[in-house]
């Protein structure tokens, strides 16, 4: 019964179903990423971080890295929203790629700002995709929406998202390699009901 | 050489003069500064959310507003602290993305500083200055000695307020 699954039950004992989640639909992030560059692109196996709140800073870099967050809402047969984290360099990188342009330098300008949502729309949707393929569910993702920040500025919107349910935040690191080199983390929040939808549709009841 | 104590998210602590206490990228969480400035004892909270009351899983208290500031006063009078004499200054709940869609999360940065402001007001304790709204992230850092509160943002010029 969905009311009665804490998060933290969720998040213990089904850690490897998520595991499996994410190392999908990071596999399949990782062919659009390469068929949207034109290049090679190869994925290390992610690992899925359970983090407490304050700690969350350890990943990528400290608290005060740079990095752009691109955050999209989720609805369909599950409801909630997924964020994808990557460092400014790298999202530079990505877009000069993209763009065929030398990386800028300075604030994001309007276009990069439009492709790194392009970007963000590919890489996150890949990424739902085959959760959507995997359990039969439908899943709709919104426009994206995207900030440039502070690390721990970009990641208190996830955390206190976890924070209704919970002490820890899940992260799932994806690290992009050969011709990109791109560190990034997906983070993945739906709400509490649609977590026992997915893992019910994947054969697993709680 | 004073030394800088740092706070986590969801997290508080407090520290001497002339020691600092700081919070790095504030976000939509609020910082909460309290100090003595007779003691010269003071601290901060950085808060997640607004209410423990409206939430069920509510036994890490210090990643709300309310419980977060009840708890930093007590921290600070074990110290030496003189509740009179308590004063505050705020920082953070910012919007981060344009939109928030869950219905916990619309707005989640002004109900925090909502909340700290009437947590303050309940225990009487004067609210000095506040740098909070707006859509960016700030690190912050307290000295109890001044009751300065540096605030610094990406691309922007150090503020103390």
């Amino acid at each position: 019964m969905a009311e009665n699954i804490s998060f933290q039950k969720v998040t213990t004992e089904y850690y490897d179903v998520l595991k499996e989640l994410g190392n999908i639909g990071a596999g399949n992030a990782t062919t659009a990423l390469a068929q949207m560059l034109q290049a090679k692109v190869d994925m290390k196996v992610p690992q899925v971080r359970l983090l407490d709140f304050k700690d969350v800073g350890e990943v990528m870099g400290g608290e005060e890295q740079m990095v752009v967050g691109i955050y999209l809402a989720v609805e369909g047969d599950i409801t909630g929203s997924i964020m994808f984290v990557l460092e400014q360099h790298a999202a530079r990188d990505l877009v000069s790629r993209l763009m065929g342009m030398p990386p800028s330098e300075g604030e994001f300008n309007e276009m990069e700002i439009s492709a790194m949502k392009e970007i963000g729309n590919i890489i996150t949707g890949a990424y739902l995709n085959s959760i959507a393929t995997m359990t039969n569910l439908k899943i709709l993702p919104s426009v994206p929406d995207l900030s440039v920040d502070m690390l721990n500025a970009i990641l208190s919107v996830p955390a206190i998202e976890f924070g209704i349910v919970g002490d820890q935040i899940l992260l799932i690191q994806t690290v992009f390699t050969d011709d990109v080199d791109l560190n990034g983390y997906f983070i993945l929040m739906p709400d509490l009901e649609s977590y026992s939808k997915m893992l019910g549709a994947l054969g697993i009841n709680i | 050489m004073a030394n800088i104590v740092k706070v986590g998210m969801a997290d508080l602590n407090v520290c001497k003069s002339p020691d600092g206490i700081t919070t790095l990228g504030l976000g939509s969480c609020v910082g909460i500064c309290i100090r003595d400035p007779i003691a010269k004892v003071g601290g901060l909270a950085h808060a997640m959310l607004p209410d423990s009351t409206q939430i069920e899983n509510n036994s890490n208290r210090f990643k709300f507003a309310d419980t977060g500031i009840e708890d930093l006063v007590k921290k600070l009078i074990a110290m030496g602290g003189n509740k009179a004499r308590f004063e505050a200054k705020i920082a953070g709940g910012a919007q981060m993305f344009a939109f928030q869609n869950k219905s916990d999360m619309v707005r989640v940065g002004e109900r925090n500083v909502e909340a700290s402001k009437r947590k303050l007001r309940e225990l009487g304790i004067p609210l000095k200055a506040q740098d909070t709204g707006l859509n960016y992230g700030r690190t912050i850092v307290f000295y109890p000695e001044t009751g300065e509160l540096i605030i610094r943002s990406a691309g922007k010029p150090e503020k103390i307020i």
